[in-house]
């Protein structure tokens, strides 16, 4: 006997009340808050003490479509608000989900240093290339030659290599998936997961309406193509090679070690001090 | 864990930004996020030193920006948190006060004032911060300001800072200068029971009916944390009751900014706090806050010495104004005095309420505050 279900499984892990959502067709946002959920729902997290932290952007209503606690900051400041957060509350998941543009220009200098201090925050990127909300101006993973309103004759300034930077900035989990890789994105959420250090994912993400047709990827099935012809998984392969080209996109883990978070340390300084108070 | 104690009950000898530290603390914060900066670090320094004995957080951010990005979220997260700052630092956070008070986020956020615009004069105090700290992020919002004349008060009004903020969730400020902060004077802190500590009002409602922004009859709607089970949404963006955005409403964006002002504006006699000297029969009346308060009331009792029927008017909350409290002591007074470490900020909420035509602004930059003997001469210069 086939059993009817009134509402879908994972109805539980979106606001209603918050749908439709603004994302055009095609859109590659809708594919990576389907693998967060995804995610969720095989660790069965505890959505009582999961906080999302989105800044502004196309991706930057995630927040708002979570059902859980969430917050909506000012474009660039997701992991500031969210350091506060866990150091507040270090019993919270705080998860943030932002864009390009919110994360490495406008706060690119908050996510070296959420990174260096390892705050237990996890974030994902939704690497789109451009500035959506906006109308896809130019940022700082815009590929070299890329045609955007700002750069009507060509980008010449070159791109953040993301999963690098997270690195060298002292991230403990860094990865790169496409939204073509939904298997490996989620199974790569779900370490971010379990992972207590500060851990991150690059979504490399298609938008098609807006970034793609300016440059020759009219639709979503376009972008993908892209992905699909130029994805090399090459897991702990070296992220400073990990290139981002119309003939080759790196993807894969790249690091996933332990060391003490900034959480922890505070907690041990604190028992430190109060048994030599104690003494 | 063997903890230090919170409130340092006794007679103390400190200096105006230790006590701000101190009576962050015994306010029950417990989150601090900053960035060093001339004549506010040794609150940062204090803060850093005391906050591991007791339990708290102590995190020095990569900018100001962070710093009070950090401390919205560490309230959101249920901790009483501050930042402190000065000029540059106040300047770079005005975005994100902008984002407390549209997410109604109790927080308190020091500014121990120096000579601006820019960087300025690190090391001397100013007044010219006053009217950022209302004015300072962009659309309409209310905030509540509080101004220091004594280390008893930097300890006093930060506990003071907390508590309004917490009552009407909203940024509150303790906006110092460089000389209360840095002097060293006689501080009393009281048993802690004797300290009047509010907290803010909590959701105590099923989580299904709870609705983030509803207001009670206060116009304050009760806070819920995250990890409480509420499973909340807030944003910049504006929102209707439910935290969701209606970017495109004119009836949502109507009623949640009028609420966010009404809701300082309708309980200002509550929130309002003055110092009046010697006004009953003032016909000169001199307003000063701060620092030159001081000075002031030295020159207000020498003007009596002399036969002036002089009296001094002290705002202790400069947002909101003390309106009522200066127009009544305006009501007979001829001549109306405002020296200011600055070119003429808050005379200009003296000329709007007094609507006097005889109100003088004595600026003063780039040095030491006013003498009592400075503003004596511009007493009696002005009032024939
Ligand atoms: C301080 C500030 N500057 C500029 C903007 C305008 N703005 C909104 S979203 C955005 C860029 C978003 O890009 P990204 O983070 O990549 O997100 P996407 O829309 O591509 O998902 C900008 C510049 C803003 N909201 N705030
Ligand atoms: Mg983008």
């Amino acid at each position: 006997m086939t059993e009817v279900v009134e509402q879908h499984p994972f109805a539980k892990y979106l606001r209603e009340a918050m749908m439709p959502h603004i994302w055009c067709t095609g859109c590659g946002n809708g594919i990576i808050l389907n693998a967060f959920v995804h995610a969720l729902d095989e660790l069965q997290i505890d959505l009582d003490k999961l906080v999302v932290v989105s800044g502004i952007g196309c991706i930057g209503r995630t927040a708002g479509y979570t059902n859980v606690d969430s917050f909506h900051t000012t474009h660039g400041r997701p992991i500031a608000f969210a350091t506060g957060v866990k150091l507040a509350n270090p019993e919270l998941e705080v998860v943030v989900i932002s864009g390009d543009g919110d994360l490495f220009a406008i706060g690119g200098n908050h996510f070296i240093h959420a990174a260096r201090r390892n705050i237990g925050i996890k974030v994902i990127c939704a690497n789109n290339f451009n500035y959506g909300m906006t109308g896809g101006q130019f940022g700082p993973t815009t590929p070299l030659k890329a045609s955007t309103p700002t750069t009507p004759y060509g980008n010449i300034e070159h791109p953040f290599n993301l999963v690098h930077l997270a690195a060298a900035s002292g991230a403990t989990y860094v990865a790169r998936w496409t939204t073509l890789h939904v298997r490996m994105l989620t199974a790569s959420i779900k370490k971010l997961l379990q992972r207590k250090g500060f851990s991150f994912i690059e979504v490399v993400s298609q938008c098609p309406e807006i970034f793609g047709r300016r440059n020759k990827m009219r639709t979503a099935l376009e972008m993908m193509e892209w992905f699909k012809k130029a994805a090399v998984i090459a897991n702990f392969s070296d992220p400073a090679k990990a290139e981002i080209t119309p003939e080759k996109i790196v993807v894969g883990e790249f690091l996933d070690l332990e060391k003490p978070t900034f959480e922890e340390l505070l907690r041990e300084k604190m028992n430190e001090i109060s048994k030599e108070n104690g003494e | 864990m063997v903890k230090e104690k919170a409130v340092l009950t006794g007679m103390h000898f400190m200096s105006g930004d230790i006590a701000c530290a101190e009576g962050a603390i015994a306010a029950g914060c417990r989150f601090f996020a900053g960035y060093p900066i001339t004549p506010a670090t040794e609150i940062a320094e204090h803060i850093a030193s005391r906050m591991p004995k007791i339990g708290g957080v102590y995190i020095q951010m990569e900018d100001e920006i962070a710093s009070i990005a950090a401390v919205i979220g560490a309230s959101y997260a249920g901790l009483k948190a501050m930042t402190a700052t000065s000029g540059p630092g106040f300047s770079l956070m005005q975005e994100n006060i902008g984002l407390a008070a549209m997410t109604e986020a109790p927080c308190v956020i020091v500014d121990v004032m120096r000579g601006g615009p820019s960087t300025g004069q690190p090391t001397l105090p100013g007044q010219q911060d006053v009217m950022q700290a209302k004015w300072g992020s962009h659309g309409d919002y209310e905030i509540i300001a509080l101004s220091p004349c004594s280390v008893q008060e930097m300890f006093d009004l930060t506990i003071e800072a907390f508590n309004l903020s917490e009552t009407y969730r909203v940024p509150a400020f303790v906006m110092a200068d460089e000389v209360v902060a840095h002097m060293w004077e006689k501080l009393v802190i009281p048993p802690a029971e004797e300290i009047k500590i509010v907290n803010r009002k909590r959701a105590n409602m099923p989580p299904e009916k709870y609705l983030p922004f509803m207001p009670d009859d206060d116009l304050v709607p009760p806070m819920a944390c995250f990890g409480e089970g509420y499973r909340f949404h807030a944003t910049g963006l504006t929102h209707n009751e439910y935290g969701y955005p209606r970017t495109q409403s004119s009836e949502v964006q109507t009623k949640l900014v009028q609420r966010l002002c009404e809701k300082i504006r309708k309980n200002a006699d509550k929130i309002v706090r003055a110092e009046e000297n010697m006004l009953e029969d003032a016909e000169v009346v001199v307003v000063a806050y701060g620092i030159v308060a001081r000075a002031a009331l030295s020159a207000v009792k020498k003007a009596r010495e002399k036969g002036i029927k002089a009296g001094l008017l002290r705002p202790i909350t400069l947002w909101p104004f003390p309106e009522k409290t200066l127009a009544k002591a305006a009501e007979n007074a001829e001549t109306i005095i405002v020296p200011e470490m600055n070119c003429g900020q808050l005379v200009r909420e003296v000329e709007r309420i007094t609507k006097s035509s005889r109100v003088f602004h004595l600026a003063k930059l780039g040095e030491e505050p006013h003498s009592p003997m400075e503003i004596f001469d511009f007493i009696r210069r002005k009032h024939k």
